[in-house]
């Protein structure tokens, strides 16, 4: 009796072990379903057309599509790679895909039928290039694009007496700020209702802001931060070669004194300081508050701007630097394909129906975002203009020729996890932007260690 | 010793003896699997991946001493470290006085059930819950706790973003969630007291101050002494508040320990590392459980 409970509960417990240890998937393998996953709520309906027409056309193969928020989404999709599970086909980020790689958790592009004669030219400047590998492997299909700009009230400009074209024309130096500075430092009201270049300006009480925050920016490299600002810098990289560079050049006494300047503007009262900036509360939601008058952020951010009660919705480009050009970081995200896929040739077959002119198109009319073709860019800016959005504060940086795509390197966890914390010390004050020099050694060491 | 074993008769009935001990084994089965499975086994793979590099996805590859080499030269790891003594130092100080007062208050004023159960409602929150409600309420712009101090005339304090308050905020939040819980472990063990000796001491015309300290406190040792070891053990834990509230910022201020091996896995990838860090932070709990217990004599009682 007591030997077979004995057993009973033992195989039992082994079952229970086994089942939960070693189950792949909750059952797609092989019959016929994509796992697609995204981050972005904005833009699952977009994707569920073109899901349906996919599904039209391959009547065998059904696309499931599943959105989490962005920390959940990499946090899920790091245990799933663990577990053996998760998705088939992902939407990939710049600032995660190289760690990927390293992973050897993608399945390169050029492996798989559906993907493998993917041209680069058909995509937007670059956009392609970037998804490459050292191994010059194609690791994500291009789906779209973003530049950086400024997203205003123009109730409060107006009352200001700032005109749209004075906030077009805008330039900056890191000696006195130029014109940028000043506007900014005019759309600042105190508690007193002084702006901020009159006398009399309380810098510790301030109502409204003349420039939004988004933190300090380590984690991003500045990209809705300080990044506009130092590659309108003459004759400077962040990095030796991007994608894959091998050396950063943090340490450039220009680049320490744009910082220096820009962290400079929240000691000054033009833009919130760092405690006044709770971990959830970014740009967006300065400025919808009404705390802001000028948020930087990417052209993703535009529908939600556009969607705020009671907001007259301006787009500003960002300023003319001391190179004589305006610069935005320019960023993709791209569509790549899992190495625990239970059917890789299928998943391609979706991720080079997303890459197709007939995807990017219904992208495009949905508005949310920059399709990478030019046809899904031609239905992305009609839909803009239908909404009354003028969208050029964008797109003049594809035009200029003024993007500077978001370093791609080894390691990038691992160099967040260092340059994190060094640019909020920098906004705190307690660091000098001379700090930035010893960050660079500890990168560069990081990085000369990993690539020999 | 055979005579004295005889006549209890232990020997005598052999039989049902090694019967109890089959029941015994089929009762501590499971028990004895689960700990094997979920305790032992993830403990010792854990001390060895933290000699390997490792990533999860490639097998581990044996590197020595090096996960260690590398945490002894970590400064962030240093700082984890003392942040985290920083943060449990208020938490149990603050939390143990608060919940000894509440457990002393509820044993020498009111034992209404009522009054226990109002005590323990903030441990039915969930820390996560907990963290996010305070966040929201410290905030410097929508926060109703920067509005009243508004009110009294004082400036808005960015409590959990500025590098000199986020620990005590972040301590004093999970003191507000445990502070009832370990008053009713306190007040379990004040039940264990007995009333005969508030008598004699009444008789003898102490006062409440007094008894307080010369029958609550010493009869209460080792009852405190082993609350005192659960709660420091989990303070050094301190995790979901951090995560919810501050994800370790300003800078490196509230990176504690707990949340830098979490980072180091889960973010970076480099498993065998965390392991490391992750021993580091057995010995220091082993130590200090070690030193509390010796000093609290938690296993003696005066009461004899």
């Amino acid at each position: 009796m007591s030997r077979k409970l004995t057993t009973i509960a033992a195989s039992l417990l082994t079952a229970t072990l086994l089942a939960s240890g070693c189950s792949t998937g909750d059952g797609d393998g092989g019959d016929g379903v994509i796992d697609y996953w995204l981050w972005d709520s904005a833009q699952q309906p977009g994707y569920q057309r073109c899901a349906d027409r996919f599904q039209e056309e391959n009547p065998e193969l059904k696309v499931r599509i599943t959105q989490y928020g962005w920390d959940d989404y990499w946090s899920k999709l790091t245990a799933g790679f663990i577990a053996d599970q998760g998705p088939d086909v992902f939407t990939n980020h710049l600032g995660k895909y190289a760690q990927f790689v390293d992973l050897n958790v993608l399945v390169p592009l050029n492996d798989l039928e559906a993907t493998s004669d993917l041209d680069a030219d058909e995509f937007a400047d670059g956009l392609a290039a970037i998804w490459q590998g050292q191994d010059g492997l194609q690791y994500g299909a291009p789906k779209d694009w973003d530049t950086i700009a400024y997203f205003y009230n123009t109730d409060l400009t107006d009352e200001a007496g700032i005109t749209a074209e004075q906030l077009a024309d805008m330039e900056w130096n890191p000696d006195d700020g130029g014109t940028f500075e000043q506007i900014i430092a005019h759309l600042t009201v105190d508690q007193n209702g002084v702006r901020g270049d009159e006398p009399g300006f309380d810098k510790d009480n301030v109502a409204l802001y003349g420039l939004a925050s988004e933190g300090g920016g380590g984690g991003n490299f500045g990209q809705t931060q300080w990044g506009a600002y130092v590659y309108s810098m003459p004759d400077w990289t962040l990095l030796d070669q991007n994608p894959w560079g091998t050396h950063f050049n943090m340490d450039d006494p220009g680049f320490q004194k744009t910082i220096e300047w820009y962290f400079g503007l929240a000691e000054k009262g033009y833009m919130p300081s760092m405690s006044d900036v709770s971990t959830n509360s970014g740009e967006y939601q300065q400025v919808a508050a009404g705390n802001a008058v000028l948020g930087m952020n990417g052209s993703w951010m535009t529908s939600l701007h556009a969607s705020l009660p009671d907001f007259n919705l301006g787009i500003a480009p960002t300023p003319v630097g001391p190179s004589g050009h305006r610069a935005s970081p320019f960023n993709g995200l791209a569509d790549s394909v899992s190495r625990f896929s239970d059917d890789p040739e299928s998943a391609a077959k979706w991720v080079a129906f997303m890459a197709s002119d007939e995807c990017q198109s219904l992208i495009g009319e949905a508005g949310v975002v920059f399709p990478a073709r030019q046809s899904g860019m031609d239905a992305a800016l009609a839909a803009k203009e239908e909404a009354g959005i003028d969208v050029s504060a964008f797109t003049v940086h594809l035009e200029e020729g003024t993007t500077v795509m978001q370093p791609v390197t080894s390691n990038g966890a691992d160099i967040t996890a260092l340059t994190e914390p060094a640019f909020d010390a920098i906004y705190i004050g307690s660091s000098p932007a001379s700090s930035l020099t010893d960050l660079n050694e500890q990168v560069n060491r990081l990085l000369e260690l990993t690539t020999d | 010793m055979t005579s004295s074993e005889a006549s209890t008769g232990r020997l005598a009935r052999p039989g049902r003896n090694i019967g109890d001990l089959k029941l015994a084994m089929v009762m501590i089965a499971p028990a004895l699997v689960g700990f094997l499975v979920f305790l032992l086994w993830p403990t010792l793979r854990g001390i060895w991946l933290s000699f390997t590099d490792f990533n999860l996805l490639t097998e581990p590859t044996f590197v020595g001493l090096n996960n260690y080499i590398r945490m002894f030269g970590d400064p962030v790891f240093w700082n984890a470290a003392w942040v985290t003594i920083q943060y449990v130092v208020i938490n149990i100080g603050v939390q143990t006085v608060m919940a000894l007062l509440i457990a002393v208050l509820m044993q020498r004023l009111t034992r209404s059930t009522f009054v226990r159960s109002i005590v323990l409602t903030p441990y039915l929150v969930s820390n996560v819950v907990a963290a996010l409600i305070f966040m929201w309420i410290l905030d410097t712009q929508l926060g109703v706790g920067n509005q009243i101090l508004g009110w009294m005339g004082i400036d808005a304090i960015p409590f959990l973003s500025q590098e000199s308050t986020v620990i005590p905020t972040i301590a004093l939040i999970n003191v507000w969630r445990h502070m009832g819980y370990t008053a009713l472990l306190i007040f379990a063990g004040l039940q264990t007291i007995p009333e005969t000796v508030y008598e004699a001491g009444r008789v003898d015309g102490a006062s409440e101050w007094s008894m307080f300290w010369r029958i609550t406190m010493p009869l209460l040792r080792p009852i405190l002494a082993l609350v005192l070891i659960m709660t420091v053990i989990g303070s050094f834990q301190v995790f979901d508040t951090v995560a919810v509230t501050t994800a370790g910022g300003p800078v490196n201020s509230s990176r504690v320990l707990q949340l830098y091996i979490y980072d180091m896995a889960f973010g970076r990838f480099q498993f065998g590392y965390a392991s490391a860090l992750s021993v580091a932070l057995l010995i220091i709990l082993l130590i200090i459980t070690v030193i509390q217990y010796r000093m609290t004599r938690a296993g003696e009682t005066d009461l004899n």
